[in-house]
Protein backbone atom coordinates (compact mmCIF):
# COMPACT_ATOMS: atom_id res chain seq x y z
CA UNK A 1 0.00 0.00 0.00
CA UNK A 2 2.71 2.45 1.01
CA UNK A 3 4.69 1.59 -2.09
CA UNK A 4 1.76 2.37 -4.34
CA UNK A 5 1.13 5.70 -2.62
CA UNK A 6 4.79 6.68 -2.91
CA UNK A 7 4.85 5.70 -6.59
CA UNK A 8 1.74 7.82 -7.24
CA UNK A 9 3.29 10.77 -5.37
CA UNK A 10 6.47 10.36 -7.35
CA UNK A 11 4.54 10.39 -10.63
CA UNK A 12 2.64 13.52 -9.57
CA UNK A 13 5.86 15.26 -8.58
CA UNK A 14 7.54 14.29 -11.85
CA UNK A 15 4.55 15.56 -13.83
CA UNK A 16 4.61 18.84 -11.95
CA UNK A 17 8.31 19.35 -12.57
CA UNK A 18 7.90 18.40 -16.22
CA UNK A 19 5.03 20.84 -16.74
CA UNK A 20 6.80 23.71 -15.01
CA UNK A 21 10.06 23.11 -16.84
CA UNK A 22 8.17 23.20 -20.14
CA UNK A 23 7.38 26.86 -19.50
CA UNK A 24 11.05 27.78 -19.04
CA UNK A 25 12.69 28.71 -22.30
CA UNK A 26 16.30 27.75 -21.93
CA UNK A 27 18.94 29.71 -23.81
CA UNK A 28 16.74 32.73 -24.46
CA UNK A 29 16.80 36.14 -22.90
CA UNK A 30 13.45 35.97 -21.24
CA UNK A 31 14.13 38.47 -18.49
CA UNK A 32 14.39 42.13 -19.35
CA UNK A 33 15.10 43.21 -15.78
CA UNK A 34 18.90 43.32 -16.10
CA UNK A 35 18.67 45.49 -19.18
CA UNK A 36 16.24 47.74 -17.37
CA UNK A 37 18.67 48.25 -14.47
CA UNK A 38 21.52 49.17 -16.80
CA UNK A 39 19.44 51.50 -18.96
CA UNK A 40 17.17 53.16 -16.44
CA UNK A 41 18.97 52.63 -13.12
CA UNK A 42 20.72 55.97 -13.09
CA UNK A 43 17.61 57.98 -13.83
CA UNK A 44 15.37 56.03 -11.49
CA UNK A 45 17.60 55.95 -8.42
CA UNK A 46 20.07 58.78 -9.01
CA UNK A 47 23.05 56.55 -8.21
CA UNK A 48 25.81 56.41 -10.81
CA UNK A 49 27.03 53.08 -9.54
CA UNK A 50 24.57 50.57 -10.98
CA UNK A 51 25.64 47.85 -8.52
CA UNK A 52 24.73 50.12 -5.63
CA UNK A 53 21.39 51.01 -7.13
CA UNK A 54 20.58 47.30 -7.37
CA UNK A 55 21.92 46.37 -3.92
CA UNK A 56 20.38 49.22 -1.94
CA UNK A 57 17.38 50.32 -3.98
CA UNK A 58 15.98 47.59 -6.24
CA UNK A 59 17.04 44.72 -3.97
CA UNK A 60 17.14 46.66 -0.72
CA UNK A 61 15.03 44.18 1.21
CA UNK A 62 17.47 41.41 0.35
CA UNK A 63 20.31 43.56 1.68
CA UNK A 64 18.43 43.98 4.95
CA UNK A 65 18.33 40.19 5.17
CA UNK A 66 22.06 39.92 4.51
CA UNK A 67 22.82 42.46 7.21
CA UNK A 68 20.60 40.51 9.59
CA UNK A 69 22.46 37.28 8.83
CA UNK A 70 25.77 38.97 9.59
CA UNK A 71 24.32 40.43 12.79
CA UNK A 72 23.11 37.02 13.95
CA UNK A 73 26.48 35.45 13.15
CA UNK A 74 28.36 38.11 15.12
CA UNK A 75 25.95 37.92 18.05
CA UNK A 76 26.07 34.13 18.12
CA UNK A 77 29.84 34.11 18.05
CA UNK A 78 29.96 36.64 20.86
CA UNK A 79 27.47 34.63 22.92
CA UNK A 80 29.39 31.37 22.43
CA UNK A 81 32.79 32.86 23.14
CA UNK A 82 31.86 34.94 26.15
CA UNK A 83 29.68 32.21 27.69
CA UNK A 84 32.70 30.88 29.60
CA UNK A 85 32.96 34.19 31.40
CA UNK A 86 36.61 34.55 30.45
CA UNK A 87 37.85 37.86 29.23
CA UNK A 88 41.26 37.80 30.84
CA UNK A 89 43.99 38.65 28.38
CA UNK A 90 46.88 36.28 28.01
CA UNK A 91 50.31 37.79 28.47
CA UNK A 92 51.68 38.52 25.03
CA UNK A 93 55.02 39.89 24.06
CA UNK A 94 54.90 43.43 22.64
CA UNK A 95 54.81 43.87 18.88
CA UNK A 96 57.98 44.63 16.97
CA UNK A 97 58.90 48.22 16.18
CA UNK A 98 58.00 47.85 12.50
CA UNK A 99 54.52 46.52 13.28
CA UNK A 100 53.98 49.10 16.03
CA UNK A 101 54.99 52.07 13.86
CA UNK A 102 53.11 50.73 10.84
CA UNK A 103 50.00 50.30 12.93
CA UNK A 104 50.21 53.78 14.39
CA UNK A 105 50.61 55.40 10.97
CA UNK A 106 48.38 53.14 8.87
CA UNK A 107 45.42 52.66 11.22
CA UNK A 108 43.91 56.17 10.74
CA UNK A 109 44.55 56.03 7.00
CA UNK A 110 42.78 52.67 6.68
CA UNK A 111 39.83 54.04 8.65
CA UNK A 112 39.61 57.10 6.39
CA UNK A 113 39.82 54.91 3.29
CA UNK A 114 37.01 52.67 4.51
CA UNK A 115 34.83 55.67 5.37
CA UNK A 116 35.56 57.18 1.96
CA UNK A 117 34.47 53.98 0.27
CA UNK A 118 31.12 53.73 1.97
CA UNK A 119 30.32 57.43 1.75
CA UNK A 120 30.96 57.35 -1.99
CA UNK A 121 29.16 54.04 -2.46
CA UNK A 122 26.64 55.53 -4.87
CA UNK A 123 29.30 57.16 -7.07
CA UNK A 124 32.32 54.86 -7.20
CA UNK A 125 32.77 51.09 -6.85
CA UNK A 126 32.37 49.77 -3.36
CA UNK A 127 29.89 50.52 -0.63
CA UNK A 128 28.86 49.65 2.87
CA UNK A 129 30.04 46.04 2.89
CA UNK A 130 33.42 46.76 1.32
CA UNK A 131 34.03 49.86 3.44
CA UNK A 132 33.01 47.99 6.58
CA UNK A 133 35.35 45.12 5.78
CA UNK A 134 38.23 47.54 5.20
CA UNK A 135 37.53 49.25 8.53
CA UNK A 136 37.48 45.85 10.24
CA UNK A 137 40.87 44.98 8.72
CA UNK A 138 42.14 48.29 10.12
CA UNK A 139 40.97 47.20 13.56
CA UNK A 140 42.69 43.86 13.01
CA UNK A 141 45.96 45.73 12.38
CA UNK A 142 45.31 47.71 15.54
CA UNK A 143 44.93 44.49 17.56
CA UNK A 144 48.15 43.10 16.11
CA UNK A 145 50.26 46.21 16.50
CA UNK A 146 49.13 48.43 19.35
CA UNK A 147 46.97 46.31 21.59
CA UNK A 148 47.03 48.86 24.39
CA UNK A 149 44.87 51.18 22.26
CA UNK A 150 41.56 49.62 23.17
CA UNK A 151 38.28 49.99 21.33
CA UNK A 152 35.32 50.79 23.53
CA UNK A 153 32.84 47.96 23.36
CA UNK A 154 29.99 50.35 24.15
CA UNK A 155 30.84 52.51 21.12
CA UNK A 156 31.07 49.44 18.89
CA UNK A 157 27.69 48.14 20.07
CA UNK A 158 26.21 51.61 19.66
CA UNK A 159 27.44 51.91 16.06
CA UNK A 160 26.11 48.44 15.27
CA UNK A 161 22.65 49.04 16.76
CA UNK A 162 22.34 52.53 15.29
CA UNK A 163 23.27 51.24 11.84
CA UNK A 164 20.57 48.58 11.89
CA UNK A 165 18.05 50.98 13.41
CA UNK A 166 18.65 53.66 10.75
CA UNK A 167 18.25 51.10 7.95
CA UNK A 168 14.91 49.83 9.27
CA UNK A 169 13.59 53.29 10.19
CA UNK A 170 14.37 54.68 6.73
CA UNK A 171 12.66 51.67 5.18
CA UNK A 172 9.60 52.24 7.36
CA UNK A 173 9.57 55.97 6.51
CA UNK A 174 9.30 54.92 2.87
CA UNK A 175 6.31 52.85 3.89
CA UNK A 176 4.79 55.92 5.56
CA UNK A 177 5.43 58.37 2.73
CA UNK A 178 4.87 56.32 -0.38
CA UNK A 179 3.34 53.01 0.47
CA UNK A 180 6.18 50.55 0.19
CA UNK A 181 9.22 49.58 2.21
CA UNK A 182 12.52 51.31 1.33
CA UNK A 183 10.91 53.82 -1.03
CA UNK A 184 13.42 56.47 -2.10
CA UNK A 185 11.47 59.39 -0.67
CA UNK A 186 14.27 61.99 -0.55
CA UNK A 187 15.06 64.18 -3.60
CA UNK A 188 17.40 62.47 -6.04
CA UNK A 189 19.52 65.52 -6.87
CA UNK A 190 21.93 65.62 -9.78
CA UNK A 191 23.70 62.32 -10.44
CA UNK A 192 27.47 62.20 -9.88
CA UNK A 193 27.43 64.56 -6.92
CA UNK A 194 27.97 63.53 -3.31
CA UNK A 195 24.53 64.64 -2.13
CA UNK A 196 22.43 62.71 -4.59
CA UNK A 197 20.49 59.48 -4.89
CA UNK A 198 18.16 60.18 -1.97
CA UNK A 199 18.28 57.55 0.76
CA UNK A 200 20.96 55.37 -0.87
CA UNK A 201 24.02 57.08 0.72
CA UNK A 202 22.35 57.21 4.12
CA UNK A 203 21.56 53.51 4.03
CA UNK A 204 25.05 52.65 2.80
CA UNK A 205 26.65 54.70 5.59
CA UNK A 206 24.47 52.84 8.10
CA UNK A 207 25.49 49.50 6.55
CA UNK A 208 29.14 50.56 6.62
CA UNK A 209 29.02 51.33 10.34
CA UNK A 210 27.11 48.15 11.05
CA UNK A 211 29.34 45.80 9.05
CA UNK A 212 32.53 47.46 10.30
CA UNK A 213 31.58 47.22 13.94
CA UNK A 214 30.27 43.67 13.57
CA UNK A 215 33.40 42.32 11.89
CA UNK A 216 35.60 44.25 14.32
CA UNK A 217 33.68 42.80 17.27
CA UNK A 218 34.08 39.28 15.84
CA UNK A 219 37.86 39.79 15.76
CA UNK A 220 37.76 41.42 19.18
CA UNK A 221 35.90 38.46 20.69
CA UNK A 222 38.16 35.89 19.03
CA UNK A 223 41.38 37.57 20.11
CA UNK A 224 40.24 38.28 23.64
CA UNK A 225 38.92 34.81 24.36
CA UNK A 226 41.82 32.89 22.86
CA UNK B 1 47.46 41.10 -20.58
CA UNK B 2 46.87 37.43 -21.30
CA UNK B 3 50.42 36.69 -20.12
CA UNK B 4 49.84 38.47 -16.83
CA UNK B 5 46.51 36.74 -16.28
CA UNK B 6 47.89 33.28 -17.06
CA UNK B 7 50.85 33.91 -14.74
CA UNK B 8 48.43 34.91 -11.99
CA UNK B 9 46.25 31.86 -12.59
CA UNK B 10 49.27 29.54 -12.42
CA UNK B 11 50.37 31.25 -9.19
CA UNK B 12 46.86 30.83 -7.82
CA UNK B 13 46.88 27.11 -8.64
CA UNK B 14 50.26 26.72 -6.96
CA UNK B 15 48.89 28.49 -3.89
CA UNK B 16 45.79 26.28 -3.82
CA UNK B 17 47.80 23.06 -4.11
CA UNK B 18 50.25 24.30 -1.50
CA UNK B 19 47.42 25.10 0.90
CA UNK B 20 46.17 21.55 0.66
CA UNK B 21 49.51 19.75 1.04
CA UNK B 22 51.30 21.86 3.65
CA UNK B 23 51.64 20.14 7.02
CA UNK B 24 52.29 23.45 8.77
CA UNK B 25 48.82 24.95 9.09
CA UNK B 26 50.03 28.55 9.38
CA UNK B 27 51.77 28.17 6.01
CA UNK B 28 48.62 26.62 4.58
CA UNK B 29 46.57 29.63 5.75
CA UNK B 30 49.07 32.01 4.15
CA UNK B 31 48.85 30.05 0.89
CA UNK B 32 45.03 30.22 1.02
CA UNK B 33 45.26 33.98 1.59
CA UNK B 34 47.49 34.18 -1.48
CA UNK B 35 44.74 32.47 -3.50
CA UNK B 36 42.25 35.09 -2.27
CA UNK B 37 44.60 37.94 -3.05
CA UNK B 38 45.15 36.75 -6.62
CA UNK B 39 41.43 36.14 -7.00
CA UNK B 40 40.82 39.76 -6.06
CA UNK B 41 43.32 40.94 -8.70
CA UNK B 42 41.56 38.75 -11.27
CA UNK B 43 38.18 40.20 -10.24
CA UNK B 44 39.63 43.64 -10.88
CA UNK B 45 40.76 42.56 -14.34
CA UNK B 46 37.26 41.21 -14.97
CA UNK B 47 35.94 44.75 -14.26
CA UNK B 48 34.36 43.97 -10.90
CA UNK B 49 36.26 46.35 -8.61
CA UNK B 50 33.73 46.18 -5.80
CA UNK B 51 33.97 42.40 -5.60
CA UNK B 52 37.75 42.76 -5.69
CA UNK B 53 37.65 45.07 -2.68
CA UNK B 54 35.48 42.71 -0.66
CA UNK B 55 37.59 39.69 -1.63
CA UNK B 56 40.86 41.42 -0.71
CA UNK B 57 39.75 42.62 2.69
CA UNK B 58 37.61 39.66 3.74
CA UNK B 59 39.30 36.77 1.93
CA UNK B 60 42.90 37.78 2.32
CA UNK B 61 42.90 39.66 5.62
CA UNK B 62 40.03 38.76 7.91
CA UNK B 63 39.63 35.06 7.05
CA UNK B 64 43.35 34.42 7.38
CA UNK B 65 43.39 36.20 10.72
CA UNK B 66 40.45 34.18 12.03
CA UNK B 67 42.09 30.93 10.89
CA UNK B 68 45.37 31.87 12.55
CA UNK B 69 43.59 32.71 15.81
CA UNK B 70 41.87 29.32 15.65
CA UNK B 71 45.18 27.53 14.94
CA UNK B 72 46.76 29.26 17.93
CA UNK B 73 44.15 27.60 20.15
CA UNK B 74 44.74 24.17 18.63
CA UNK B 75 47.74 22.44 17.08
CA UNK B 76 50.01 24.06 14.55
CA UNK B 77 51.13 20.90 12.74
CA UNK B 78 48.93 18.36 11.06
CA UNK B 79 49.82 14.71 11.67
Amino acid sequence: MRKIVSIILLVIAALGIRLSLKEVRFGEHETEVGKHYVDEGRDETGATNIVTSVVVSYRGFDTLGEVTVLFIAATGLGAVLTAGGGGKMRKTEPASLVLYTGCRILFPLILIFGIYIFIHGHLTPGGGFQGGAIIASGFLLNYLGCRERRISRVASNLAESLGGLIFVVIGLLGLVFGGYFLLNFLPKGTPNTLFSAGIIPIIYIAIGFKVGSELASIIDNLIEES
Amino acid sequence: MIVVVSFLVVLMLVGAVAASIFRDLISAVIAAALVSLIASILFYFLQAPDVAMAEASIGAALTAAIFIIAIRRTKRYEE
